[in-house]
């Protein structure tokens, strides 16, 4: 588990780290990111984060019917893009909504467990843990 | 400019045919970058200058610029109108999730014309664009937002802009609001909305952009995020807020208190920045893509009068112009009170400061005797009681007699109907924002090209002539060279809280990673037509140099400048009027 949702109840809403996510996929916006932030109905109650635990037996490689994620040795999963039809199966397997859709290319986005999210959270909501 | 940037595309919205196009505007973009500046190229095109604000040919156009999207802090979107206020150039700032959201969405701009048969809402989703009943919304105070939350998708990226009944009925200084907190203001864009029988504006999308070099971009990014984050420039809108100089302007005599008719007010200690956070601070957040979280919110429990053991907890957000605005302004010295008070105007959809110095002329209005009971339906505003400010406001927006429709235009209206221009404190229309600092803020209030204390900051010019001495020429000098440079942030758009931030230098950098090669000259000359377009658009629309006034009741009481020098302020006047002929 390298990113970690340390207190959501810190979080500003800020979107910082979706944007940190999408540069670690070497692009600039919303498109590339697979961390989500979303509000608890209504700004007022604040933020709720949703990120790659980097499973150790992940579902969302499970449910890839054409073998397109390979676990990772230390949890999470590598997308092998050659492979991928973009069915979408992974999205729905993973209850944390942590992998991104980018519209463009019809793929996910998938976390690299890099820790960009936490490293450039300005508040500390999570932590990254190499392991 | 980048080629393949979505800015230049142009999303309009004809109401009246239930209609949408997008046209391709490079030119504009390249020639003004993008925000105020292409915004007001568009209010030319968009908007002739004999236009009724509230008529169906007064546009409403939203522009956003090339950094926001690529750097942190570019998070304001700009809105341009014709002001209902004023009626005359209307522009007004918000940040929300509003400048990601359009930006995503795909657009550098969206002109809204024409007017709905019957109540509705826009939903923008990237290329789609929907014409949504709002026939049941109307009427609804903060529901409606909460409403249309549900109905939509595009939850955590979009933006919600929406009038509450303010708008609706025309108040011509109502806001739109944005993410429960965050407000286009000033000038009555909420008017502008409701005239158009529209509800609200939700805008959501999600793309990558391009820039020139992605290693130079990263550098530059961590860079920015790491000086907006820790550098001591920013620590004050971190940590109080802007309520951190509520206690400062106090000292200073720079808040004005009871419309400026004295420089004291027991107990102001209890409304301070410190007093808020330690009682009432709830929660901070930001704006989408900003690290610094200006917004304050803060909690506040109230009990049910007629069932015992029953709360409602409800979070404000509250500012230092809302505490001026709707606290020191009126004599109110608790902090509940004005939570209370900042909950109504919410609830209204008025902007709060001029909904304050509007209660604070009805107040020494009514002390005079140039308004009675009979006006006021029976209801008697006195400095430092919350109950009847509360009534008041409900009344400017839901009062059906002669006087609470006068009042609902405004102080300058108001006291041009029923007296009282001595201590009306306008200035072209707007009402004045919470600094009686000195020349710097009067003056840079009455040239402001909208009127705004944030146009040139004179505050902060005040701040250096308390230990300095500045001529009539240099204050205006300083004026002019902030109000010109402020374009070139507002074009970006960067919020203007991250200035110290981007410099020239930076801006410059910035750009070139959007693909925009200018040097420092270029931006300076951008600065100058832009802030010209602005003022060619004010005077074709019937703006008067020669009819501009100061109140007369800022030289009654002394500022944070001693007595302020009628003669010295005139001297001031005159010098602007030529440098601004001489740019026109």
């Amino acid at each position: 588990m390298p990113v970690f949702v340390k207190d959501s109840e810190k979080c500003v809403g800020c979107l910082i780290c979706i944007f940190a996510c999408g540069r670690a996929h070497q692009a600039v916006g919303l498109e590339s990111s697979c961390i989500k932030v979303k509000s608890q109905g209504g700004i007022s109650r604040g933020f709720s984060v949703w990120v790659c635990r980097g499973c150790e037996d992940p579902p969302c490689a499970r449910a890839c019917p054409e073998d397109a994620l390979v676990v990772r040795k230390n949890g999470g999963v590598l997308l092998n893009e050659s492979k991928c039809t973009g069915c979408g199966y992974c999205v729905k397997a993973c209850v944390l909504d942590a992998i991104g859709w980018n519209s463009l290319t019809n793929k996910p986005v998938i976390c690299i467990q890099c820790g960009e999210c936490a490293k450039n959270c300005p508040y500390k909501v999570m932590e990254f843990k190499r392991k | 400019m980048i080629k393949t940037d979505p800015l230049k595309r142009i999303l309009y919205i004809d109401l009246t045919k239930k209609k949408f196009w997008i046209e391709e505007r490079p030119d504009l973009f390249e020639k003004f970058l993008g925000g105020t500046g292409v915004a007001i190229a568009l209010l030319h095109e968009n908007c002739p200058y004999d236009t009724d604000p509230l008529s169906p040919e007064n546009p409403i156009i939203f522009a956003v610029g090339p950094l926001n999207g690529l750097f942190p802090i570019a998070s304001k979107t700009v809105a341009m109108f014709k002001s209902p206020h004023t009626g005359n150039l209307g522009e007004s700032h918000a940040g929300g999730r509003s400048a990601i959201a359009i930006r995503m969405a795909g657009y550098g701009a969206i002109v809204i014309k024409g007017k709905s048969e019957r109540p509705c809402y826009i939903s923008i989703h990237g290329d789609k664009v929907f014409f949504r009943d709002a026939t049941t919304l109307w009427g609804l105070e903060q529901s409606a937002g909460k409403i249309i939350r549900n109905l939509e998708p595009g939850a955590g990226l979009r933006t919600i802009m929406r009038i509450g009944p303010g708008g609706e009925k025309l108040v011509s200084f109502a806001c739109v609001t944005l993410e429960t907190y965050r407000h286009f203001g000033r000038l009555g864009l909420g008017a502008v909305f409701g005239s158009k029988n529209l509800k609200a504006v939700l805008v959501s999308g999600k793309r990558d952009l391009s820039v020139t070099d992605f290693k130079e971009y990263k550098n530059l990014y961590d860079m920015l995020l790491k000086e907006l984050s820790e550098s001591e420039k920013m620590k004050k809108y971190h940590e109080l807020g802007t309520p951190a100089n509520v206690l400062p302007l106090s000292f200073s005599r720079g808040i004005p208190i009871k419309n400026l008719r004295t420089n004291e007010l027991l107990g102001i200690e209890n409304i301070s920045g410190e007093v808020f956070a330690e009682k009432h601070l709830g929660r901070r957040v930001a704006c989408s893509h900003c690290p610094v979280a200006c917004i304050h919110l803060g909690s506040l429990r109230k009990p049910y009068e007629d069932e015992p053991y029953f709360y409602r907890t409800v979070y404000l957000s509250y500012d230092y112009e809302l505490i001026y605005a709707l606290g020191s302004m009126l004599g109110i010295t608790s902090s509940e009170d004005i939570l209370k008070l900042i909950e109504v105007v919410e609830d209204m959809g008025v902007d709060a400061i001029s909904t304050g110095v509007v209660l604070a002329w009805i107040t020494e209005a009514f002390e005079k005797g140039i308004i009675s009971e009979k006006q006021t339906e029976g209801i008697i505003p006195e400095w430092g009681k919350l109950n009847a400010y509360v009534e008041l406001v409900r009344k400017i927006v839901y009062g059906d007699s002669e006087f609470y429709k006068d009042i609902a235009r405004g102080v300058e209206h108001a006291s041009s109907k029923y007296g009282g221009k001595d201590f009306a404190l306008t200035y072209g229309k707007n009402e004045m924002p919470g600094y009686h600092t000195g020349y710097g803020a009067h003056i840079g209030y009455l040239f402001g090209a909208r009127h705004s204390h944030l146009d040139s900051a004179g505050y902060a010019i005040d701040k250096e002539a308390m230990t300095k001495h500045f001529t009539a020429e240099q204050i205006v000098e300083k004026i002019l060279n902030e109000e010109q440079w402020r374009q070139i942030l507002s074009s970006l758009v960067i919020c203007f809280f991250g200035r110290e931030i981007y410099t020239p230098e930076i801006v410059l950098k910035s750009l070139k990673l959007a693909g925009y090669e200018l040097d420092e000259s270029n931006l300076r000359k951008i600065a100058q037509d832009i802030y010209a377009e602005k003022y060619h658009f004010k005077i074709k629309s019937g703006f008067n140099f020669d009819s501009l006034n100061l109140p007369k009741r800022i030289f009654e009481l002394p500022s944070s400048n001693g007595q302020l020098n009628e003669d010295f302020a005139r001297r001031c006047i005159e010098i602007l009027k030529i440098k601004i002929r001489d740019l026109l």
